[in-house]
């Protein structure tokens, strides 16, 4: 069996602590939510941290609140989320980028804050420490070089999360808390595309809770490539939000790409176009080329590039079509290979 | 005799209580008292020299009990005598990323683990051979010391009639060329094994393993031990597929540890070393020429493969000679031409896999089939019931075929996928596929050959009533304790559950030569009805005598022994088996297994024959978006002739989970490696040793399975079974590519195939190119040798070559019997 | 809390469980090692097969990812617990009965699985199944026969396990249903 390093644990009760036990080893300790992410990455020893922090204890961190829109606790399993009939009626896209996380497993474990700050893979990163010996490391940990492309100056590693990229586009916020205060950023502006420094939460906060706006009037939908109809991550993704009028006028958009970048990556150029537009075929086609203009797949993840970047233009498409109103069902079921319709 | 009680009926398996109950014990289910953990340091290069090793740290570490490298395993061992080309632990040179070069013996895992972290290995790189072309180019290094020639481990080449004459009188030629990559078996459990002494200072090994006969044969030589001084039990697999049928590394170091430590030891892999222990389908690039006449039948087939055998020998020399066996057996080829070719790369050896080296070149057989079809605008199923070959016959290569239940299959499959109504009638996008297979009811010759029986069982009948079957047969989940104790109960009229299995155990019962070859349920079945056989004659006499009722009266059913003409009259079987014992003393009887002799008489004709063939076809329907490539399989029908099924629930379950790993091949699953830029480095490694990316189907990506199983008892099978476990996947991956010409029209030449493929086609296709991805071409330079020429039987041959020249290199007479090698 | 030995407290399969594990164990290293239960299996320790499932306070998780001291208070039920008052749980009948065991290694997640399932949704659709064991991952069966044992167990519960299943110790039991040859999902 593979086996934890071993690390100092500690499991606070509030927030506070959990931000003094940042504050005295900041980049030594980690924060352990669901585990799903950070237990394998420690038992590969990606991610070696001397003092792990259990956040399960922490009072208040599960849950979803009714507010202006909901503020779903960072501590919300993505199983809750799935059966949580707000969110299922109110924002159908947060609904099915859950449901397509990972496995139903997982899912029970697995947070939305830890989702959130999920670290980004790469085929040359997630990998034993043996593996990685044998082939001198990468930049990302112990090593020089990107293997993925070997001039380049950053790491490459792929933004690999499902509800990052489509709670950008529903426009969602965070809170961060430290031990010196608190503040709320865009998830937009939660990540910066370098998959070693993919987010700007400093290593002294705490992801507290994420914010949706109200969705009234808004249509979202997200859709998700991988190979098989669970277990993967995604490896292309689309998350589509939109305020359409009766006329089916777009007043607003937002188009985010997940699994393309080291970060999820918006398209304000497809955006532009559409709004002000009614979604014809033609129109969806010209967007989809323009969204997947900025989606920059390297070979570092399943499926050939070439084809993943081709991928990319067509889920535009379908999460499009699908706000617009169509019956996608069966696109659906193909892609997902199953209706989503069963996951609960 | 009676109508069949057990036989045939649907039932619960007798090991099923245990595997819902979480109660079979599996090797790292084993816990023994003062058990010590050990791990292997394995090589982080492709191929190096060992300079040296220094180990010094890593035993001083607290809690360290033992540290082992390579100086203390000097004898190789291996599965077939022809090639003995490993050592528990890495001596001089290791072969791929993964190799082990030491071993830790700690109190935990955890301890063991810091202990390799500890050990400091001096090493001195060689070149890297990353694919065939490599090594076919480049002679030096060596990567081993033996072999055919340079980095070629094996090449063989039989030619049965003038088949250049063949096919340049043909109407038709079709020349193509295909890749099937490997891929690998991935059984849920890994591999694990626990070494100890018994109180009497012999070694006993528990493992994981589909053949403990070799096993225990491979310590014995390793260790240098006296075979009757060592034990090994196989505990029930969780699953093998052919991936725990070698002696491995870590049972040999444990072994070797515990003898000396007089502790227990264990080893469990973790899943990355289960895919360096690989021994999977090997990669295989195949150009299949075949002559064909305007109405359809094959004249003749020129078949070449190349197989990327990885950094040792393994099964190899049998796989490649089974890339060419059993073309044959499924379609009349009345002149046939096959030559193989397996290289050495640095890379996990690959192996025998559920379908052993047959599925690769039964994908080329049947896409090539499909495609004659179409161009001859024959119906491709029509095309194929044409040339099924006869029953009762002889085959080109001197294999003998018996009950052949293949046009009844394919006839069933038709009918129930309304194939006609679909078959080039979907709308685009939609397509049917048919391909049909054929496989062994066990290997007909032994891997060390000799002439003792391939399965024995012996049974202990005692006044309780019970029986005993004892048998080496090993349960990897296929359900062979099953056909067993089946076997017994059918002959003796008693109900399964008095019969109880001891199965697997060097110690305890008759050799069974493992787990392979879809081998067990006809040899060790046949096994089991002799003995029980022998058994009820004991009993029958003992009872005659009592009631003074003639033997050929009694009927043994429903736990009574009685007279058929009154049936009140009778004994119950606890009472019989008294009057027995009684009678004769102790009860017990044995009975053996060993295959009729083949009428091949070249080399190379010990790999192919059977005592009887399985036979299958399957439709895949596919859905495929001419857009993006995407594709889905709705439905697969299958029909599978297996003689007789024992058990219908364990024969249904087999077939489906031969359509899963199949569909697994055709869609998804490779063992792929990654080369980076040589300019900066030499790495050569597995792209991928986790379950997450090596992708297995999921229960959401199963398409709903038709099954039909063709029943027809064949003589040489018990109650007339033939296997069920291997041959219903081979016809999967074929069907799904012929299904995508159906739907979209364009040819995917290679597995598996992914929707980047089918787009790639389809542009080529758009842009005026063939409408087909896949290997452009076999490669020129393979040093073939001069062909063994067999003359076919209806050409007058008699089994034998009329040249003798087999193989070219050195060893030109050192015996390529595949199967075959040392007498022992 | 430190690297060392860490007391643990927990309820496993309706016992009270108090010992002193190793602070970097998972759940699925304690049952295994420290408590010896030995029918929770591991494929990949990275959450990547499902093999490891166990319920913890009712939910299947996987135990390999689960540190053992988040365990602590947690009801944990594993395949050694799904017998209760002596009684296969109509879940095991049905695995053993239409072949949804093979080589058994994945069966003890599925089945915890498919007990959470039924516990929520006890009368689930093939459809429901398939997605609710989408996380276990089986190399031998093509799952057909597990998702048909699933939905006879749930039949089973439904008529009253107690009167509708044959007895685990006949061995003779058969499926009731669907043909097992030549069956049809």
């Amino acid at each position: 069996m593979i086996r934890l390093p071993r690390f100092t644990y500690h499991a606070p009760r509030t927030l506070a602590e959990v931000a003094s036990r940042l504050a005295d080893a900041p980049g030594e300790t980690m924060l352990l939510a669901g585990g799903t992410d950070l237990v394998p990455n420690m038992k590969r020893r990606q991610q070696v941290p001397r003092v792990v922090v259990g956040l399960k204890r922490v009072e208040g961190l599960r849950g979803i609140r009714n507010g202006t829109g909901f503020t779903i606790g960072a501590g919300t399993t993505l199983t809750d989320l799935v059966r949580d009939d707000r969110v299922r009626a109110g924002c159908p896209g947060l609904w099915q980028a859950a449901a397509q996380v990972a496995t139903p497993h997982l899912r029970n474990s697995a947070t939305i804050g830890g989702n959130l700050c999920l670290d980004t893979r790469c085929t040359y990163y997630d990998q034993s420490y043996e593996w990685r010996q044998a082939i001198d490391f990468c930049m990302k940990k112990d090593g020089e070089t990107c293997w993925v492309a070997t001039s380049s100056p950053k790491c490459l590693a792929v933004s690999s999360t499902d509800t990052a990229p489509m709670l950008q586009a529903l426009g969602a916020t965070v809170r961060l808390v430290s031990a010196s205060g608190e503040r709320t950023v865009e998830v937009a502006d939660l990540y910066r595309n370098d998959g070693m420094a993919y987010l700007t939460r400093r290593p002294d906060e705490v992801l507290a809770d994420v914010a949706v706006p109200p969705q009234d009037g808004w249509r979202s939908a997200y859709w998700k490539l991988r190979r098989r109809g669970s277990f993967d991550f995604p490896v292309a993704s689309a998350a589509v939000a939109a305020r359409i009028d009766p006329e089916g006028r777009v007043e607003q958009i937002r188009i985010v790409l997940g699994a393309v970048a080291s970060r999820p990556m918006a398209s304000p150029a497809a955006e532009a176009l559409i709004e002000g537009e009614v979604l014809g075929d033609d129109l969806i086609a010209r967007a989809a080329d323009v969204a997947s203009g900025v989606a920059k797949p390297m070979d570092n993840t399943d499926y050939e590039l070439v084809w993943r970047k081709k991928m990319v233009r067509a889920l535009i498409g379908y999460a499009l079509r699908d706000v617009r109103g169509d019956d996608t069902g069966p696109l659906r079921r193909a892609l997902a290979r199953q209706s989503l319709l069963d996951v609960r | 005799m009676t109508t069949p009680r057990t036989i045939g009926q649907p039932r619960r398996r007798v090991d099923a209580r245990a595997k819902v109950t979480g109660q079979t014990r599996f090797a790292d289910d084993v816990l023994l008292p003062r058990m010590l953990h050990g791990r292997l340091l394995r090589s982080p290069h492709p191929h190096a020299r060992i300079v040296r090793v220094d180990t010094s740290r890593a035993t001083a570490m607290p809690g360290v009990h033992l540290v082992l490298t390579g100086d203390a395993f000097p004898v190789a061992y291996g599965i077939l005598p022809v090639s003995h080309d490993e050592h528990a632990l890495c001596r001089d040179v290791v072969r791929f990323v993964g190799d082990p070069v030491a071993a830790v013996v700690a109190r935990d895992e955890a301890t063991a683990n810091e202990a390799l972290a500890a050990i400091a290995v001096e090493y001195e790189p060689l070149r890297t051979f990353a694919s065939p072309e490599d090594s076919l180019a480049h002679a030096e290094p060596r990567i081993h010391d033996y072999g055919d020639v340079g980095n070629i481990h094996k090449v063989v080449a039989l030619e049965f009639g003038d088949v250049d004459e063949a096919i340049a009188g043909a109407d038709h030629v079709f020349d193509d060329v295909f890749f099937f990559e490997g891929n690998t078996h991935l059984p849920l459990e890994q591999h694990a094994c626990v070494a100890t002494k018994d109180p009497d200072g012999k070694l006993v090994l528990y493992s994981s393993t589909q053949t403990p006969h070799y096993v225990h044969r491979a310590l014995a030589k390793a260790l240098d031990l006296p075979a009757a001084h060592i034990r090994v039990i196989a505990t029930p697999n969780g699953g093998g597929f052919g991936g725990k049928s070698d002696p491995f590394n870590h049972e040999v170091v444990a072994a070797k540890a515990a003898l000396l430590l007089d502790r227990p030891v264990k080893f469990c892999l973790t899943r990355e070393e289960v895919f360096y222990c690989h021994r999977g389908r090997h990669p295989v690039l195949m150009r299949f020429r075949t002559g064909v006449t305007k109405d359809g039948r094959l004249t003749g087939v020129d078949l070449r493969t190349l197989l990327d055998g990885g950094a040792y020998g393994s099964y190899g020399a049998a796989s490649t000679f089974y890339t060419g066996a059993l073309q044959t057996v499924t379609y009349q080829i009345p002149r046939y031409r096959f030559r193989g070719c397996r290289v050495f790369t640095n890379k996990p050896p690959c192996g025998p896999k559920r379908g052993h080296g047959t599925p690769q070149a039964r994908f080329g057989q049947e896409v090539q089939l499909d495609k004659i079809a179409h161009h001859l605008a024959i119906d491709p199923a029509d095309l194929r019931l044409n040339i099924v070959a006869p029953a009762d016959s002889l085959t080109a290569n001197y294999l003998k075929v018996g009950t052949i239940g293949l046009a009844e299959c394919i006839r069933t499959v038709v009918d129930r996928s309304g194939w006609r109504e679909k078959h080039g009638r979907l709308p685009h996008g939609r397509g049917v596929g048919l391909a049909c297979s054929s496989y062994l009811s066990g290997a007909g010759l032994p891997i060390n050959w000799n002439d003792l029986p391939h399965s024995g069982v012996q049974l202990k009948l005692d006044r309780s009533g019970g029986v005993t079957a004892f048998c080496g047969a090993t349960e990897i989940g296929q359900g062979s304790d099953d056909v067993l104790v089946a076997c017994v109960a059918e002959v003796l009229g008693i109900a399964p559950f008095d019969v109880r299995a001891v199965t697997g155990d060097t110690d305890l019962t008759p050799v069974d030569l493992g787990s392979y070859s879809s081998r067990v349920t006809l040899m060790m079945g046949n096994a089991a009805i002799q003995a029980a056989e022998r058994a009820r004659e004991l009993l029958a006499e003992a009872v005659s005598a009592k009631l003074e009722v003639p033997q050929a009266r009694l009927t043994f059913a429903e736990g009574r022994v009685f007279d058929a003409e009154a049936p009140d009259r009778g004994l119950t079987f606890r009472e019989a088996v008294c009057a027995a014992e009684a009678r004769f003393g102790t009860i017990g009887t044995t009975g053996s297994y060993t295959p009729p002799k083949s009428p091949a008489r070249f080399k190379g004709g010990g790999v192919g024959p059977s005592p009887t063939y399985s036979y299958t076809a399957a439709v895949v329907a596919v859905e495929v978006d001419p857009e993006t490539g995407w594709i889905t399989v709705p439905t697969v029908w299958i029909a599978h002739d297996i003689g007789r099924a024992i058990n219908p629930v364990l024969a249904r379950g087999q077939v489906e989970g031969s359509v899963y790993m199949g569909l697994g091949e055709a869609l998804m699953e490779e063992q792929a490696f990654r080369r980076l830029p040589p300019r900066l480095s030499r790495a050569l490694v597995h792209k991928f040793p986790s379950i997450l990316e090596y992708k297995s189907p999921t229960s959401l990506d199963m398409p709903e399975i038709v099954t039909d199983l063709i029943e027809h008892p064949d003589p040489a099978g018990p109650f007339g079974a033939k296997e069920v476990g291997q041959g219903p996947l081979l016809p999967i991956m074929p069907a799904v590519a012929n299904a995508v010409f159906d739907a979209v029209g364009v040819r995917v030449d290679e597995v598996p195939i992914t929707p980047e493929k089918i787009l790639k086609a389809l542009a080529a296709k758009a842009a005026g190119k063939p409408a087909r991805t896949g290997p452009a071409a076999y490669p020129e330079n393979v040093p073939w040798p001069e062909p063994l020429h067999v003359t076919p039987p209806w050409e007058g041959g008699d089994g034998r070559a009329s040249n003798t020249r087999a193989s070219s290199g050195r060893k030109a007479d050192a015996g390529i019997e595949a199967t075959a090698g040392v007498k022992s | 809390m430190t690297d060392g030995k860490v007391r643990l407290r927990l309820e496993v399969n309706g016992e009270p469980v108090d010992l002193l594990v190793d602070g970097y164990k998972t759940l699925l290293e304690v049952l295994r090692e420290d408590l010896q239960l030995t029918g929770t299996k591991h494929g990949c320790e990275l959450g990547e097969c499902g093999a490891c499932a166990v319920l913890v306070d009712g939910e299947p998780i996987l135990s390999c990812l689960a540190l053992a001291v988040e365990s602590e208070g947690a009801r944990v039920r594993t395949v050694e617990g799904l017998v209760e008052h002596g009684r296969l749980h109509p879940l095991q009948e049905a695995f053993a009965d239409r072949g949804a065991a093979q080589c058994g290694y994945c069966t003890p997640g599925i089945l915890m699985t498919a007990r959470a399932l039924l516990d929520r949704e006890p009368s689930p659709t093939p459809e429901r199944i398939r997605e609710a064991l989408s996380g276990n991952l089986c190399r031998c069966t093509g799952y057909h026969q597990i998702v048909e044992a699933v939905e006879a167990a749930a039949a089973a519960l439904a008529a009253g396990a107690a009167s509708a299943t044959p007895s685990a110790e006949s061995g003779v039991a058969t499926p009731a249903g669907p043909t097992p040859a030549g069956g049809r999902r």
